[in-house]
């Protein structure tokens, strides 16, 4: 029985230890990500969503701390997802409010990560879950997949580069779920038959990404708050 | 023959008849573009409802451009009842008058006569488009501004950088005035049975309303003849819209998805224009003048 106690014991001081050593791990990637205060970047945006033909276009990016982020096209109209596009690796971990337990270790692409599973305890936060997959080595979030209450789930997959010492992407994949889009006949006015969906067709009009490739940072040179209205 | 067309044109422009689809139109757009400016942004969330709940949009959706397609899209399904006004008119308004016989004795064949005739109605619907352009465009330009142009189709939206819109309503204009045309040629046309003009007037808007009715209803019967009804190729405009994409899924800028249906439908409205016009000139050859 003492045993038995003892083992007990000992399991759950290591899920405590290994808890609080991912907060560690969170903590050093945060102080990471902590050096940029602001940045604004220029990049190439482009929308892949089955029932959006949109074009490539240049885009610029502005973040301020704590969570100030916008996206705007440079002329012309943006249709991004809504909610996901706009959380940046800072914003999900900003602070504190949260419980941060390991998941385990898995591959991107190829690199060895380790899996934290983030669980907000604000009750008011919009995210339930967040699971990051940390490359430990370099202290860089190389995916990221969130499940929100009011904006569906998401997954933004990130290339490092050039700014990679200020855990700043080259290359952002963000991936959404959406809603099939339908609009009667009569009220877009097209006589023409309709060409039947196939089955790949229309689990693919169920799924979107938007890819940003930035190839300019200008980091920590101050941005005016009227720009995030 | 350009003398000819020249009296055409005079008689058409002297009745008061010919300005009502200038004064309507002008009305028309005038209200519809006063109201997008009051309430456009509402107009423009009902109508995007569905795409609005998943996406957000930044940048100035109720454009000039937008404007325009809102406004061909509810006008040219209309307009050629205005244009059946002077088309319909044109034969059987001299007949009406008693006036036919006395110009066939001018030294001029019936083809010509026939000819300038229709080419004078023509003009009349060349100018009423350009009208329309002007108003429709231009002004909505001017009023809204320009920004890239985001349509809804049935089954996608499509997003057309600012740069790659003017050209395709050039392209749509000139095809609207195809269309048109076909329909001043039905009216001209019909214009040649009747000794007054409510009858080809009434006939030529029935017919266009019964077909764009055949047109626009799903069922599987009336799906078969809607390639055969000329108002199916009519609304074609819209394909000028339509760009097509790259493997990526990114539009090609300057492209269009289904050229050859602006093609076949082209095709399809010229030779409703020319049998219309032949028929009425072999008929009106033979046809003994009594008015």
């Amino acid at each position: 029985m003492k045993y038995l106690i003892a083992a007990l014991l000992c399991l759950q001081f290591h899920s405590i230890s290994y808890g609080q050593d991912m907060m560690e791990l969170i903590k050093k990637v945060k102080a990471k990500l902590d050096q940029v205060n602001d940045y604004v970047a220029e990049g190439n945006m482009k929308t892949d969503v089955a029932f959006i033909k949109a074009p490539v276009g240049k885009v610029k990016v502005y973040y301020k701390k704590p969570n100030r982020f916008k996206l705007k096209r440079d002329g012309g109209i943006s249709i991004l997802p809504k909610g996901g596009v706009t959380v940046n690796m800072s914003t999900l971990i900003e602070g504190d409010a949260f419980l941060a337990l390991a998941a385990g270790d898995a591959e991107v692409n190829h690199v060895k990560v380790k899996v934290v599973k983030l669980i907000p305890t604000a009750q008011n936060s919009d995210i339930v879950l967040s699971t990051l997959y940390i490359d430990v080595a370099r202290l860089l979030i190389l995916k990221a997949s969130t499940t929100t209450k009011e904006n569906g789930s998401f997954e933004i997959e990130m290339n490092y580069g050039k700014y990679e010492s200020y855990g700043l992407p080259d290359k952002l994949n963000f991936s959404f779920n959406t809603k099939d889009y339908k609009m009667p006949k009569g009220i877009a006015l097209e006589f023409d038959d309709e060409e039947k969906q196939t089955e790949a067709e229309k689990i693919r009009r169920k799924k979107g990404s938007v890819q940003i490739n930035y190839s300019k940072y200008t980091i920590n040179q101050g941005i005016a708050e009227s720009l995030f209205k | 023959m350009f003398q000819l067309l020249q009296i055409e044109l005079y008689k058409i422009f002297r009745r008061p008849r010919t300005y009502i689809s200038f004064a309507a139109i002008t009305a028309l757009i005038g209200i519809i573009q006063l109201g997008l400016l009051r309430d456009g942004t509402a107009y423009v969330e009902f109508m995007m409802t569905n795409v609005m709940q998943t996406f957000s949009f930044d940048g100035k959706i109720l454009n000039g451009y937008l404007v325009c397609y809102v406004l061909l899209q509810l006008l040219l399904v209309h307009v050629p009842l205005l244009i059946a006004l002077v088309a319909a008119d044109m034969v059987s308004g001299e007949a009406n008058m008693g006036t036919l016989r006395l110009l066939l004795t001018k030294p001029f064949s019936r083809t010509e006569f026939l000819l300038a005739k229709f080419m004078a109605s023509a003009i009349y619907t060349f100018l009423l488009l350009v009208w329309i352009a002007f108003l429709a465009l231009f002004v909505s330009m001017f009023m809204f501004g320009t920004d890239d142009m985001v349509i809804q189709k049935t089954n996608y939206i499509v997003q057309l950088p600012v740069q790659d819109v003017f050209w395709r309503y050039t392209g749509a204009f000139c095809f609207a005035f195809l269309a048109m045309l076909t329909v001043s040629a039905l009216g001209f046309f019909l214009s040649l049975f009747a000794e007054n003009s409510i009858g080809p007037i009434v006939t030529t808007m029935s017919v266009i309303i019964f077909f764009t009715i055949l047109s626009t209803m799903s069922i599987p019967l009336f799906q078969k003849i809607q390639p055969f009804l000329f108002t199916t190729h009519m609304v074609n405009w819209k394909e000028f819209f339509d760009p097509k994409v790259n493997a990526d899924n990114a539009i090609i800028i300057g492209s269009i998805q289904k050229p050859g249906r602006i093609i076949t439908s082209s095709l399809v409205l010229v030779a409703h224009v020319v049998g219309f016009v032949v028929a009425s000139i072999v008929l009106f050859r033979k046809k003994d003048i009594l008015s």
